[in-house]
This record gives structure tokens, sequence and C-alpha cells, in this order.
């Protein structure tokens, strides 16, 4: 049983699964860049004390699942969301739904994932794609960052689901009720709104490691971390840094340039030149925090070594933050 | 980042897919491009591995000398830490902490051995011998 769904690739996962359900209930407005900035999807965040594989705690987006939440309930669209215990149950539940021709998004973890490459392969379990169908044991998946749709096994599907460790999705799923016509003036109120809260969490959360602040302060840690780690060890957290900024899912530059779209996106619904002019800012942000990278790679390849080169890279990260914190200060005056 | 600039480098998710870029067309708009990779993000990812490999090498060292249990070298092999292994065992952490001990591991049961197996997704006779099959 197939149900009537159009797969589509997206850069990222859960902005890619909340734009393919969206469309399908008939959002045809909604792009990723929309649903990203809806959503308020852009962030920073260096959590002190915490490791991830053994290096910092780091990331360049919202808390998964908060884009799709966020981008239904602006548009004010209920949503159903369901976590399991029993596996048979979680199952059934599936079944139920593809049977009545609803595609379903699934938090997922990665480890187990058979179509990712090993390399890819770490405990992350707030992967997410969507179930459109079920032929014979054969699963039809949708996973916004593949170019064409795939399978999963039944007990594969539910190996995922059921993965283990931090963020364990516990077989969760999700998915907007619909058929549902949103007008641009939805849209527009939804766009200020997603602004506006993104404007908050990068200028308005207290504490040092969180928002424009938290790069900043991740950029004076880098400085300290040749002398305080170790050349070795300095490289590694640079690498993972790397790797949250632009591994499968960012769109580039640390998710800077899908917020970049969404401003120029934003302004077919309200036509203020700031949007446009922002934009650029944050597709200046966006081509630092790669130069930064390549900054990194020196260090992790074993070209760089030096403090100065731990300076530059620090500095990189100082001088992103102020890029940042003027753009989102310019978006936060905006008269609306 | 400019459509013209995106890296087209070789890494392992260009095998299985292309992912999309944001990137600026020549008027400065907004449109998506695909990339098999990228060198610099391709090497965060070895330097990653590489640092992993050398905790399975070390783990298997100590496994091997008597110091530690093959419990050691699977969670290093299968990248867990003892919370993710206590979520997938069922077991204590504690419980783990102490079969990581060669001794205390040679006299585990039928059952806890399967766990163990399940978890790390082995059967029980590579669990003890620390052979696995696979690519």
């Amino acid at each position: 049983m197939k149900v009537n769904f159009e797969h589509r690739q997206a850069a990222h996962c859960e902005t890619g699964v909340t734009t393919s359900l969206l469309q399908n209930i008939g959002v045809t407005q909604i792009t990723e860049p929309l649903a990203f900035g809806i959503g308020a999807g852009l962030f920073f965040a260096h959590i002190p004390l915490i490791k991830i594989n053994n290096g910092p705690a780091i990331a360049f987006r919202t808390l998964p699942g908060l884009i799709f939440k966020r981008t239904c309930n602006a548009l004010g669209i209920p949503v159903t969301r369901k976590k399991f215990r029993s596996k048979e149950e979680a199952a059934n539940f599936l079944q139920r739904q593809i049977d009545a021709g609803n595609p379903v998004g699934c938090q997922v973890g990665v480890y187990y994932l058979p179509y990712f490459p090993k390399e890819y392969r770490f405990h992350f379990n707030a992967h997410n794609l969507i179930v459109f169908g079920k032929e014979e044991d054969n699963y039809l998946i949708s996973d916004p960052i593949m170019e064409q749709s795939t399978t999963l096994t039944s007990y594969e599907l539910e190996r995922v689901r059921f993965a283990k460790g931090a963020l364990a999705p516990k077989g969760q799923v999700y998915y907007p009720t619909g058929p549902v016509h949103v007008t641009d003036e939805q849209m527009k109120k939804a766009i200020i709104k997603g602004i506006q809260k993104n404007v908050r969490n990068m200028l308005g959360i207290p504490g040092w490691f969180a928002g424009v602040k938290g790069i900043t302060h991740t950029g004076k840690s880098i400085k300290k971390w040749r002398d305080k780690l170790g050349l070795k060890t300095a490289g590694l957290y640079l690498a993972q840094l790397v790797r949250m900024q632009e591994e499968i899912g960012t769109g580039g530059g640390g998710f800077r340039y899908i917020y970049a779209a969404f401003l120029q996106q934003a302004y077919a619904y309200i036509p203020n030149e700031q949007l446009l002019e922002i934009s650029k800012e944050f597709t200046k942000a966006g081509d630092m925090w790669r130069n930064a990278a390549v900054q990194a790679a020196g260090i992790y390849k074993g070209r760089l070594g030096s403090q100065d080169d731990f300076d530059v890279m620090g500095n990189y990260l100082i001088d992103i933050a102020v890029i940042e914190r003027n753009a989102f200060t310019a978006l936060k005056n905006i008269k609306w | 980042m400019e459509q013209k600039n995106v890296p087209q480098d070789e890494s392992a998710l260009g095998k299985v897919t292309r992912e999309v870029c944001y990137v600026t067309d020549e008027n400065g708009n907004y449109v998506t491009d695909l990339s098999t990779g990228w060198e610099v993000k391709k090497d965060a990812l070895d330097t990653a591995w590489k640092d992993i490999d050398g905790r399975i090498a070390a783990a298997k060292q100590k496994a091997d000398a008597g110091e530690a249990s093959p419990l050691l070298f699977f969670m290093e092999y299968r990248l867990m830490d003892i919370n993710i292994l206590s979520d997938y065992t069922g077991l204590w952490k504690w419980q783990i902490k102490r079969h990581l001990k060669p001794t205390v591991f040679n006299k585990l049961s039928q059952s806890t051995l399967q766990k163990y197996a399940e978890a790390f997704n082995v059967s029980i006779d590579s669990l003890k011998s620390m052979h696995i099959n696979e690519g």
C-alpha cells in the first residue's frame, strides 16, 4: 500500500520532513527555508561540561522537534505526536496511518540505519524521515537528505525507531492534520513570529553559552585549546565543530545560508527592503563560518598548529558573533 | 557561498547521495545545488574516525592482555558509552562496570551474554572471541 506522496530532497532532515508533510496537506507556500525560519531554527550553543563522542557539545540549530512544532503552531495546523512503549503498538499505529493514506514523520537513530554510509553512523537519535507506504515487508521511506526515496524492512525500521541512548526516539511518530488552506496573511504573521522568536533565542538567552554570546565565548575558548588540550585533542575538537557546522543537514555554513534564503523568501510576503539587506549579512556569516572551517582543517590535518593559528581560528568566531549580533539586532528593530 | 563555488569533492556520503546546499546565483538570489562532498569536512570526519580506530585498537590490546573484558573492545567498536550500553541491555551501569573486568565477564550467564551480543549485534561466540565478520 502506497500513500499519495511525493519525495522531496532537502538540506536538513527535520525541515525537509516538515516541508514535505505540510505540502502534502495543502500548504503550497511552504519551502524548506520558510519552515526553518518560521520554526526559528537558527541557533548556537556550546553546552559546558557535556561531551558528545569525546568532543564538545556544539549545536548550530535549535533542539530537535521544535522546528516542526513551531511551524505547525504558527500556521495553526493541528499536530499528532505519539511515543510508544511497545514495538508492536508502534508498528500497528504506523500501519493504520498508512491504511488511512497519511504519510507519517518518524524520529529515528542513525546508528543502525542501513542506507547511511558507515562513516556517518553515530549514535545520533534525532534523525527524521517519512514513511509513506508498505509493500510486503518493506516500508517506503522518504529520507529528506537522500536524492531518491528508499526502503527499510520492518525489522530495520523497528530497530532505528527504537534506538537507545540520548534523545531515544521511543518509536516517536508525528504528522499534521489536514487538508488545510493557509492564506498569505497567515504566512506573513508566521514569518514575523518566527523571526521574533529567533531574535530572542540568539540575543536574549541569559548566560554565556547560547546565542551570539555563545559564539564569542567559543571563539575565546578555542584560543586556549592548544595549551589546555594539546594539539591532538584540540584538533579533534575543531573537527567536531566543523562536522556540526557542515555535515549533512546544515545546507552549508552552519544553517546560516538557509536562514539567508529564508529572509529572501520572507520578502515575498513582507516587502521590506531591510530583509534583503539583512539576508546578505547572514550570507556573509555563512561564508565566514566556512572560512573558519578551512582554518580548522589546517589544524586537524596538521598543516597548522601554532598559537597564532589558534588565535586566527578563535577570532573568526569572535568576528562572526559581531556580524550575527548586528543582523539579529537589525531584525529586532524592524517595524512590522 | 556562490553557486559556482559549490565543492564537488569525494566523500563517503557522495557514494550514496549528493547533498543539498543553499547558494546564491549570479543575481544574488538563493537557489539550491547539489554537492558530492567537501574536502574540509571529509577531513573532519576522517579525523574523528582515526581517533575512534585508535581507541578500538587500544581496547583490543587491553582485552588481549587480560586487562579488560571484551566489552571494552565492543563498546569502542560500537561507539557506545556506558549510558548507551545500559539502555540497550537493560543492565545497570554499575553492573556493566563490573563486567568490564575479565574475571567477572568470564563467569557471566548465557542470558547476560545474550543481552550484550544483541546490543552489539554480534553472536555470543564473536562477543567472547572478538572476531567480527562484517565489512
